[in-house]
């Protein structure tokens, strides 16, 4: 693990390890990295259907929803828990963004604390990660609640009737694909958070237990980290295109 | 101590406060850029959405670029590891402009 100069002159002829990482750690790699392709189906398909709709085209202040538009993303997601009735527009979305954020830093904490040994270090990092990721996930439940049960106003759908919240068929804030999108792409992702917390506990319950000091090192909270980070680097790009374009 | 087995020796190493400060620094450039993304979002106005649309494609590659570097521990890898996983992006590229130049095409009834 400790990078030692002999990488220069590994061979691919075997007995050395030409990237200089471990079985393990490589796979969570190039498991990442076929990750990334699923997830970038996900948005780029976003973008080639968001593209395809007309745009639109007034006055922000003005814009109302319609199902022959696609919607101005800061217009649906304005709601934050307990400030019913105001227009926050993308501020839960920003708290959502720094506690993912925050607990990507206590991640690599506890991977510095496991490169030391230092379990009880290790333990605590672990437990604010574990914390993050379970407050984002309970930010990501609130937020599908609110756009499930809708606006007060609700949305004139194409047949004139009105309709409040959002299903996978329709939805009052444009057209149907918008709300497909936002439950998979948000899904996907929470599902993501989701696993990455099982695995956080995991890891914290095997540091808490006394596994990795007897195996003799802290491998498996970065490879584990990996994994989390993944999670932090996709939603920076959920939060990019699904809620900034 | 008369353990029938003994618990292994464990060494803990001082932190290394050069790396934690720098991790912090990191993250604190992240936390800088989100905000500065949310001003542009409510600064720009809205007519302007090509330039909007680059300046956020862009603050998300350096995000993306410090969460890989430093965070996944990217930069110090092998540089073999590295292109390992950056040269295959290409194609992430390649279905990004392919599938947008679609999308633009169906909106203006070509397809």
């Amino acid at each position: 693990m400790a990078s030692t100069s002999a990488t220069a002159t590994a061979s691919w002829d075997g007995g050395s390890s030409p990237m200089n990482a471990s079985y393990g750690k490589l796979m969570m790699w190039f498991f990442l990295l076929s990750d990334a392709f699923t997830f970038s189906a996900l948005l780029i398909t976003y973008g080639l259907v968001r593209s395809s709709h007309a745009a639109y085209e007034g006055a922000v202040n003005a814009f109302s929803f319609s199902q022959t538009y696609w919607p101005v993303p800061e217009k649906v997601f304005e709601a934050v828990p307990f400030l019913h009735g105001m227009e926050l527009p993308l501020v839960f979305v920003g708290i959502m963004t720094f506690i993912l954020i925050m607990s990507s830093v206590t991640m690599v904490l506890a991977v510095e604390a496991g490169h030391r040994m230092d379990r009880v270090a290790v333990e605590k990092w672990m437990l604010w990660t574990i914390l993050g990721g379970l407050t984002f996930l309970g930010c990501q439940a609130w937020e599908w609640s609110h756009f499930i049960h809708g606006t007060e106003a609700g949305g004139v759908l194409r047949d004139g009737t009105t309709f409040f919240g959002a299903n996978l068929a329709l939805n009052q804030y444009g057209p149907p694909d918008f709300a497909a999108f936002f439950f998979f792409i948000t899904g996907f992702h929470g599902f993501h958070v989701f696993s990455g917390v099982c695995l956080n506990f995991l890891v914290y319950y095997n540091t808490v237990m006394g596994v990795y000091d007897r195996r003799g090192h802290y491998e498996m909270v970065e490879k584990v980290g990996l994994y989390w980070h993944f999670v932090d680097l996709v939603w920076v790009f959920v939060f990019t295109f699904f809620y900034l374009v | 101590m008369a353990h029938h087995h003994t618990e292994p020796q464990i060494t803990v190493l001082p932190p290394d406060t050069a790396k934690i400060k720098k991790l912090w620094m990191t993250a604190l450039i992240l936390l800088v850029i989100t905000v500065l993304e949310f001003i542009v979002a409510f600064t720009i106005p809205h007519e302007y959405k090509d330039l909007r649309v680059w300046i956020f494609i862009t603050m998300t590659i350096v995000k993306a670029a410090y969460i890989v570097g430093e965070f996944m521990h990217l930069r110090y890898e092998a540089k073999f590891l590295l292109w390992s996983i950056l040269v295959p992006i290409i194609f992430i590229v390649w279905m990004l402009v392919a599938f947008i130049y679609e999308g633009v095409a169906m909106a203006d009834g070509k397809l």
